[in-house]
């Protein structure tokens, strides 16, 4: 049984903890709007440039001289896997569901004797993978120090990747992120970047207009694929962002009403601990009375 | 009065302008374009400089693009900028960090014909610093 003042400190070191994780979650949930409009604010040029896309590659088909970000290497022997994660912890099951997507990925493609390359964009996943897949990380990116997500970091990403594949590294690209679905419920999320591929209905949408091309379309396809592939990276890492502080806000949330209950337990057995202390101290004051 | 039209302005950060317009200026690589009302559907790279776009009401406000593609359809036109600010926040520093950026890029490129691309922007990203801040 821990003595009355060894409980009083275990209190007040959970209180401490509830305080700590209290201001955690306030943090998370201002930094969570923000990062929720910057996803918000990525969307309509994202949208408008898939849709462009889609219109200009469901055209160009049936081109044996496609781009080659477009038509891909024609093999699917190397694959680039690309993993953004967290820089931080504390976020409950958001780094780590990334991982095992990224991680069941990577074993199934080795299973097959594939070759996998991984670049890892945030501390979290490098740490972790790095364990398992060591000699498979090729390039490892972090924006600790970068307080606002811009797309010069999408750009700076995208730049490592294209040059990667012009080189030859690799055939197939494949990004894992976490989608945001709301605060309580981020998805982690495979999609692939290179070969870029577009859904059929989009196509059909946006091929209906007969437009001029200026220069011409292939110098305009060849120009956009690149671009594109900076913006699909530029909106996981927006939406991984603001993944990641839903997540934090409700695991601090979590951790906040834990304390909480462990609070509540603790005065419960030191009050009562008291209390018979205080019985047991008047039973001897009693009894020596009587014994005289 | 002149037809007006839909214009939008967009960078991947945020969505700057949009709003019915009567005269957009664009800077097209192969040439400066004006477009009006029902346009025919046209899509062309952009060039860094500035697009002039006069609104509804008369007013011409300018912005500073650097590099893109515009989407121009008879309803509307649609400027998908890499990066684009008001002509009016666009301070000589900036664009004289990019204009090293480029700089420092040229140097490390690695074939000619990137060289030769780089070189181009460079050009006309020095062209733009002339216009912007008259010396």
């Amino acid at each position: 049984m821990p003595s009355l003042k060894d409980l009083k400190n275990r209190i007040a070191s959970v209180k401490a903890t509830q305080k700590i994780t209290k201001a955690m979650k306030m943090v998370a949930a201002a930094k969570l709007r923000r990062a929720q409009e910057a996803a918000e604010a990525a969307r309509p040029y994202a949208e408008r440039m898939t849709k462009v896309l889609a219109g200009l590659s469901a055209a160009n088909a049936g081109n044996a001289e496609a781009p080659l970000l477009l038509s891909g290497t024609g093999k699917d022997q190397v694959h680039l896997l690309i993993v953004a994660t967290g820089e931080r912890g504390l976020a409950g099951g958001f780094n780590s569901s990334i991982i095992r997507l990224a991680r069941d990925h990577a074993l199934k493609l080795l299973a097959q004797g594939k070759t996998v390359k991984i670049i890892t964009v945030g501390r979290k996943g490098n740490d972790i993978l790095r364990r398992t897949f060591k000699d498979n990380i090729v390039d490892y990116v972090t924006f600790r120090e970068i307080k606002q997500l811009g797309f010069a970091q999408a750009d700076e990403v995208a730049h490592k990747v294209l040059a990667l594949y012009n080189a030859g590294e690799f055939d197939i690209a494949t990004l894992f992120y976490a989608r945001f679905q709301s605060v309580i419920s981020q998805v982690a999320t495979a999609s692939q970047i290179i070969p870029a591929k577009f859904d059929a209905t989009q196509a059909a949408d946006a091929s209906s207009a007969l437009y001029e091309y200026e220069p011409s379309e292939e110098e305009i396809l060849e120009d956009l694929l690149p671009k594109n592939v900076a913006v699909q990276i530029f909106r996981a890492l927006l939406e991984n962002n603001a993944s990641f502080y839903g997540a934090q806000m409700s695991a601090m949330d979590n951790a906040t009403r834990n304390a909480g209950d462990m609070i509540n337990k603790l005065t419960l057995s030191y009050n009562r601990q008291r209390q018979a202390q205080i019985t047991k101290e008047l039973i001897e004051i009693i009894s020596g009375a009587e014994a005289l | 009065m002149a037809e007006a039209f839909n214009f939008e302005l967009v960078s991947p950060e945020r969505l700057l302008v949009s709003e019915k317009v009567t005269e957009v200026v664009i800077p097209a690589t192969l040439g400066e374009m004006t477009v009006l009302a029902n346009h025919a559907p046209t899509m062309t790279t952009i060039k860094p400089g500035v697009v002039s776009v006069k609104l509804a009401s008369g007013q011409v406000t300018k912005y500073v693009v650097f590099g893109g593609f515009a989407d121009i359809l008879p309803t509307g036109c649609t400027l998908l900028a890499e990066s684009a600010v008001p002509a009016s926040e666009l301070t000589h520093a900036t664009l004289q960090k990019r204009i090293e950026t480029t700089q420092t890029e040229i140097n490390h490129a690695q074939n000619d014909e990137h060289k030769t691309k780089l070189e181009q922007f460079l050009a006309e990203l020095t062209h733009l610093n002339g216009v912007v801040n008259p010396a």
